[in-house]
């Protein structure tokens, strides 16, 4: 397929050949497949669903039909710093909502989105169990604890800085 | 076989296990309404997802209301369809539904056709409560050559998603996103233009909403029409005049061919012909081109390669041009009928009548959607004028019709002009399945064997299963005949055919189930096959009506051959009738 050999390296193209003959190119294992290609590349191109298709021999519309199903498969790369908001009971009633708003205002972009220079991408998430700490945000492995709508902007400075 | 007994609306029956609520009700004379479930029996063709749930019924000692559809009966049950509860959730499950479709019913070209709108109606819908909540989604139309999508209007039920990867295994299309912005399309929200879609117009033929409608060509003829400098002259599909009289409330199967060509004369065409003409001729290239290459095959010749398969169908050539294009040279060359009618009438007619072929424009009528695309192709232009200008589907002649204020059910009956308008009996039946092959029979025994045919019906070659084989004996040498229709069911016979498997000396191929006649620019067959039946049977009665049922007798291609062509196969015949074919997948992705 031409259209990928211009988008993806060779090494790319084999990773996910070999991928899908770890699942015996089973069309059955191809949730399997997505979460092995998404760890490796970050996210899931069309380029890379394309190969994937050719391999396990399913139609790309319904790999593209999966990928958009599933909230944990994204087509946008994250950016170099992820955000997550834990939006679960106990850090929504203790605000996790507004400091979101206030990320989605400080960096304009959506949930799910990427900023354009890559540095921070953002998603919610259904509680990481540290209830005692809400509401929570992780900025990659990092936890920030009790977080205030008033504290985003701090946090934010963190990763600036760097 | 085991059985089970139950109660539907205090009425006792006994069906088979395994049985649903929905087809146990419907053997009783029960009829749940549904939007999402679909069944063509004859065909074997089946959408239950299970989706819409407006199918619920009350199952006695069950907390939840089941989905009849999808539901099987049990020893016992008790199974209530229409009480308050049921009614209630129906209502509910509706007004969800209808929260986040559009509201423009009286500019929808579905309007008047539309399942949901018939489901409104019958379930009493007068309003929608909580549709302020709902979040409307607005994805761009998508105008492809022969289909438009407007997912807006999709509701999920998923048969075209059906049609598309299990019956015509194209897999052009599948479920996308989620909740409010749910919908169906090619990958990557690409137009169909972009997909493997062969145009095979089978989504169009099963959705129940304005979602999957096809392009409406309509105005352009109108307008050529109007042009005084323009000659239009217009040829009808031999599918079309077994079903148009559905779309004015006849019963299905109704043969309207010669109140048809009454109505085309009526809305101004300057010459009624017949696509019919065009399938002999289309006859008597492909059977010339399978006799060549069976006698060649016989003496040895590695070149001449068995099986030949039929080329009439464009849906058919697109599907092959995309998934099989190592074997390019397996189908035959010759054009489609629609096709070589347009080369001979810009050509053959258009010299004969001195018209230049700028001024003269073609119209198509066709069951089929794939057509619109195949007229469009490059390889069917002279200098950038199409051989066929427009073509249009039954339901659009329909509309046309109707908008133009004929009486078409009190027209009387005339006949089509000559000469492309002379057809034969074998000409007819192309618009069912195992029709191009048993016409193409029926010339190729008569010119191998140079004996006279006795039996003229091939009825071995009739039906409606998938896939079907028969062996003919001209003279000796057996001819093994294989039929696919449905592009899944085409795409076994291939597979083994690329696998060196076949057995076959020729096969046919239809992309839509039931052939032409099931087409997907044919009046909705919402989800009755035995309209399809229906139809087939007219196809039939129509061939055994015709004083010539061979399409080397049709007098008009003698002449033809005589005056203009030369021989079948000749050098000039191979310029205007045959065609080369493409690797479709490669052109895509380059456009992309």
């Amino acid at each position: 397929m031409s259209s990928i050999k211009i988008e993806l390296r060779k090494e790319d193209v084999d990773f996910i050949k070999e991928t899908c003959s770890r699942f015996n190119n089973d069309p059955q294992e191809l949730i399997n497949v997505l979460h092995s290609c998404q760890e490796h590349f970050g996210y899931l191109p069309a380029e890379v669903q394309e190969v994937i298709s050719e391999h396990l021999n399913v139609p790309v519309a319904k790999i593209y039909g999966v990928v958009t199903f599933y909230s944990f498969f994204t087509m946008t790369p994250k950016g170099k710093h992820p955000i997550s908001i834990c939006m679960g009971t106990a850090c929504y009633v203790r605000g996790a909502e507004k400091v979101l708003e206030e990320f989605k205002k400080e960096l304009k972009i959506q949930v799910g989105e990427t900023t354009k220079d890559n540095k921070f991408s953002l998603s919610s998430l259904r509680c990481v169990g540290a209830c005692g700490l809400a509401p929570v945000v992780l900025v990659g492995d990092k936890t920030y604890g009790r977080v205030a709508p008033d504290d985003v902007k701090g946090i934010l400075k963190e990763y600036e800085e760097k | 076989m085991e059985t089970v007994k139950l109660t539907i609306d205090n009425k006792e029956i006994e069906v088979q296990k395994g049985t649903t609520i929905y087809k146990a009700a419907k053997e009783l004379g029960i009829d749940i309404p549904t939007l999402c479930y679909m069944h063509l029996h004859d065909l074997d063709i089946e959408n239950k997802p299970g989706g819409c749930r407006i199918c619920v019924a009350e199952v006695q000692g069950r907390r939840n209301l089941a989905p009849s559809c999808s539901t099987k009966c049990e020893n016992g049950m008790v199974v209530k369809t229409h009480t308050t509860r049921v009614l209630n959730a129906r209502r509910t499950v509706m007004e969800f539904i209808l929260s986040d479709h559009p509201k423009d019913c009286l500019t929808c070209s579905k309007s008047g056709n539309c399942e949901l709108q018939d489901m409104a109606h019958r379930l009493g819908i007068r309003e929608i409560p909580g549709q302020e909540f709902a979040e409307m989604s607005s994805y761009r139309k998508d105008t492809s050559p022969s289909i438009v999508r407007d997912l807006d209007k999709c509701i999920m039920c998923r048969r075209c998603e059906t049609m598309c990867n299990e019956v015509q295994t194209v897999g052009a299309l599948s479920a996308f996103n989620r909740g409010f912005m749910a919908a169906v399309g090619p990958a990557f929200e690409q137009n169909l233009e972009h997909s493997s879609c062969t145009y095979c117009g089978q989504c169009v033929a099963v959705c129940p909403t304005g979602a999957l409608t096809e392009v409406n060509h309509v105005p352009q003829v109108l307008k050529a029409l109007a042009d005084p400098t323009k000659t239009v002259v217009v040829q009808t599909a031999p599918a079309v005049r077994a079903a148009l009289g559905e779309e004015f409330g006849m019963e299905p199967g109704t043969l309207v061919t010669g109140k048809m060509t009454a109505a085309l004369r009526a809305l101004g065409f300057d010459y009624v012909f017949d696509t019919d003409f065009a399938a002999d001729l289309t006859i008597m290239e492909e059977g010339t081109e399978l006799l060549d290459r069976l006698t060649r095959h016989l003496k040895g010749d590695k070149t001449a390669r068995i099986p030949i398969l039929t080329s009439c169908c464009p849906g058919w050539v697109n599907f092959f041009e995309y998934y099989f294009p190592d074997m390019k040279d397996v189908p035959s060359t010759a054009k489609s009928p629609q096709q070589m009618f347009g080369a001979i009438a810009k050509s053959y007619f258009a010299e004969k009548t001195g018209i230049n072929r700028k001024d003269l424009v073609v119209v198509s009528v066709m069951p089929c959607l794939a057509k619109k695309y195949e007229c469009q192709r490059d390889e069917f232009a002279v200098d950038g004028n199409p051989d066929v200008d427009f073509s249009i589907s039954t339901r659009e002649l329909a509309s046309f019709i109707k908008q133009a204020n004929i009486d078409i059910k009190n027209l009387h009956d005339e006949e089509f002009d000559a000469p492309l308008g002379e057809s034969t009996g074998a000409g007819v039946i192309f618009g069912a399945t195992g029709g191009v092959i048993e016409a193409a029979c029926r010339t190729a025994y008569e010119i191998y064997t140079g004996k006279k045919l006795e039996r003229i019906d091939f009825t071995e070659l009739r039906g409606m299963e998938g896939v079907r084989s028969a062996t003919l004996d001209f003279n000796g040498t057996p001819i093994k005949i294989g039929i696919a229709h449905g592009l899944g069911n085409a795409r076994k016979l291939l597979e083994d055919v690329r696998n060196g498997k076949s057995e076959f000396t020729a096969i046919e191929v239809m992309a839509c189930p039931g052939g032409c006649i099931g087409g997907g620019g044919q009046p909705l067959h919402h989800g009755n096959s035995e309209i399809i039946k229906a139809r087939a049977a007219a196809i039939y009665a129509e061939d055994r009506k015709k004083p010539l049922r061979k399409s080397h007798e049709n007098p008009f291609i003698i002449k033809l051959y005589e005056e203009y062509l030369g021989k079948p196969g000749s050098e000039k015949a191979h310029h205007l009738l045959h065609t080369h074919y493409f690797n479709r997948k490669e052109k895509i992705l380059v456009k992309k």
